[in-house]
């Protein structure tokens, strides 16, 4: 709709784009997505940008993933532990991500790296996976512990036969949450370890300042990539628990 | 530790397959004492009975009585502050409690079923933490569904909310005994059922024992239910302490104090004939009178009598297994157990009131 540029000023192509009729023209219009362009880039840009942005997750969730439950088997143990731990990965949940991605950083040995990315990913996801996989040990019923240790059940048989079982569909919960936004999340990656994952195009087209493409294409494959990631959760924690799908007959 | 024990199937419960006689032991509490840490009072101060191997005793009494602590003393769940407990001559104190446990089938009231575990899955829970084989576990898991009238091609591969509070509840006596423990713990197993449906249980329990004869510990605070079920009968009062321990028929006869006999109600009369059937009348002879009905001899002795006095007390004739004509029940008759019955139904129990009979340390008892 706004005229796309000033009459007389030359637009600064970005060096990306030059080379091909194609997408001069489409952002001469100033499309708001030129379907060419991504094509043309996908291979180039948004296929690696896409794989480096699935392992960032995938690191951060299962490492938050291992902490979290190490964390979670103490309290449910410990009473006690319950409250520090709750403090504590609160105290980094509520830390503005932009701030955390800086402070972190100033970190020696830390510096510009993936390892400072991935310390700040997986400092989010601790709250959540903490909080739903106690909750989810902990809401096994009394009758069914009870008679899991009357029948002679030690505390690993009655952890691993029944608690963390019956505790699936809280934790996965907690799964879906934490990827879903370690997904969004990981995007500022590129702040602290350039190139790396979706944030890279996204930051390259804030930079750029007016051609959108690579921004909305960025932007969309991590919705896309959140919402097949919870699907995929979904679909597992289906299969995991054949019980929750059995109703009264 | 635990490890160890996951290897270390207990050689005795091991022993146990399908279709083999069942076992029992003796289970003996001696001068048991539980007081809970926050507590000043013991709930428990000192109890002592002897159960024999294969009978029901049914532990009964109001909230606070410590029939449930009691019970759970057994295996341990609960730990002994003193005295000791003792299953087939040995103490539970030198045994490590999952291994205990193992040997010891639990029912609690909200069955606590594992719900992630189908039907058969929840049945051999304990075979397999002792880790039979395959084979072994799935022929009893048939046998066993089969004891509590479930058909396994209907109900194994179920889940259990899936199945009826009563379906449950059998499951849940099933898993108890799957592993054929020679005690069987029932805290409260009918409670939560309602009436119609905690009679047919009631019924199958007393099937399923004149089957297997295990030695069963049951908690109860219905006393109707302690009459049906219990070969003997502990009446505990408030405090933990026991108030009388015999047989259903001396409880009724004779209560060892006004306690008791308010526990019992004041219609332990009409309770104790419910125990007896028309054989134990003292029947009248044909001659002269005109009976207004017949009644098989099998009726037990309370429903005659309501039936005699629906008839407004005019006799019945009693018919015999073959069909033939025993005699005439008449009321005076009927009341006539009351009088001389002191040792219907009972299983000849030396005393009442809260003496226990002297330990047998030594004795294994099998059924």
């Amino acid at each position: 709709m706004n005229p796309p540029f000033a009459a007389g000023v030359v637009p600064i192509i970005p060096k990306s784009l030059l080379g091909t009729p194609h997408q001069y023209a489409c952002e001469k219009a100033n499309r708001l997505f030129c379907w060419g362009w991504f094509k043309q880039n996908w291979s180039g840009i948004f296929w690696p940008a896409l794989r480096q942005h699935v392992v960032l997750v995938l690191i951060a969730v299962t490492i938050g993933f291992a902490i979290s439950m190490a964390l979670a088997l103490l309290a449910h143990r410990f009473r006690r532990a319950e409250q520090p731990v709750v403090w504590f990965t609160s105290f980094l949940y509520t830390i503005p991500a932009l701030a955390l991605f800086e402070l972190l950083v100033g970190v020696p040995g830390l510096g510009l790296s993936r390892t400072t990315a991935e310390v700040a990913l997986v400092s989010y996801t601790l709250l959540i996976l903490f909080r739903n996989i106690l909750t989810g040990l902990r809401s096994v019923s009394a009758d069914v512990r009870d008679s899991a240790r009357g029948m002679g059940m030690n505390n690993r048989q009655l952890l691993l036969q029944v608690e963390l079982p019956l505790a699936l569909p809280a934790i996965i919960a907690g799964l879906r949450i934490a990827t879903v936004s370690t997904i969004a999340l990981a995007t500022l990656a590129v702040l602290v370890d350039g190139n790396e994952g979706l944030g890279a195009p996204i930051i390259s087209a804030i930079n750029d300042g007016y051609f959108k493409t690579e921004l909305i294409a960025a932007g969309g494959l991590a919705v896309l990539l959140a919402v097949g990631a919870d699907g995929l959760l979904v679909g597992t924690q289906r299969l995991l628990t054949p019980w929750a799908r059995a109703r009264a007959v | 530790m635990a490890e160890a024990l996951d290897r270390d199937a207990s050689p005795a419960v091991g022993n146990a397959t399908g279709g083999e006689a069942s076992r029992a032991l003796e289970l003996e509490l001696r001068h048991v004492h539980k007081r809970y840490p926050s507590r000043r009072e013991a709930a428990i101060p000192d109890l002592s009975l002897t159960v024999p191997a294969g009978e029901v005793c049914v532990l009964v009494g109001p909230s606070g009585s410590g029939k449930t602590t009691a019970m759970r003393l057994v295996n341990r769940m609960i730990p002994l502050t003193g005295g000791d407990i003792l299953l087939g001559g040995r103490s539970v104190l030198q045994r490590d409690p999952t291994e205990l446990r193992r040997e010891i089938g639990y029912v609690i009231q909200q069955v606590g079923l594992f719900p992630h575990h189908t039907v058969r899955d929840n049945i051999a829970t304990v075979p397999k933490l002792l880790g039979w084989q395959r084979a072994r576990i799935d022929a009893r898991v048939n046998e066993l569904l089969e004891l509590i009238s479930l058909d396994a091609d209907d109900v194994a591969d179920r889940y259990p909310n899936q199945l009826s509070g009563g379906q449950r509840q059998r499951v849940g006596v099933a898993r108890a005994i799957a592993a054929d423990p020679p005690l069987l713990l029932m805290d409260e197993p009918f409670g939560a059922i309602d009436p119609i449906n905690r009679t047919i249980l009631q019924e199958g329990f007393l099937a399923l024992q004149a089957q297997v004869r295990k030695t069963v510990v049951f908690v109860t605070h219905d006393i109707d239910e302690a009459i049906k079920l219990g070969d003997r009968i502990a009446i505990l009062r408030e405090g933990g302490v026991l108030a009388q321990y015999a047989t259903p028929a001396e409880i009724l006869d004779s209560p060892a104090d006004d306690f008791v006999a308010e526990f019992v109600g004041a219609d332990r009369a009409l309770k104790r004939l419910g125990l007896a059937t028309l054989a134990d009348v003292e029947l009248v002879a044909m001659n002269g009178h005109r009976p207004v009905g017949e009644l098989p001899v099998s009726t037990n002795v309370r429903d005659a009598l309501s039936v005699v006095l629906a008839a407004g007390g005019e006799p019945f004739k009693v018919i015999g297994d073959d069909g033939e004509v025993l005699g005439l029940a008449t009321l005076d008759a009927i009341g006539g157990v009351l009088k001389d019955g002191r040792d219907i139904g009972s299983n000849g129990m030396p005393d009442s009131g809260p003496a226990h009979p002297p330990a047998h340390p030594a004795s294994r008892e099998k059924a």
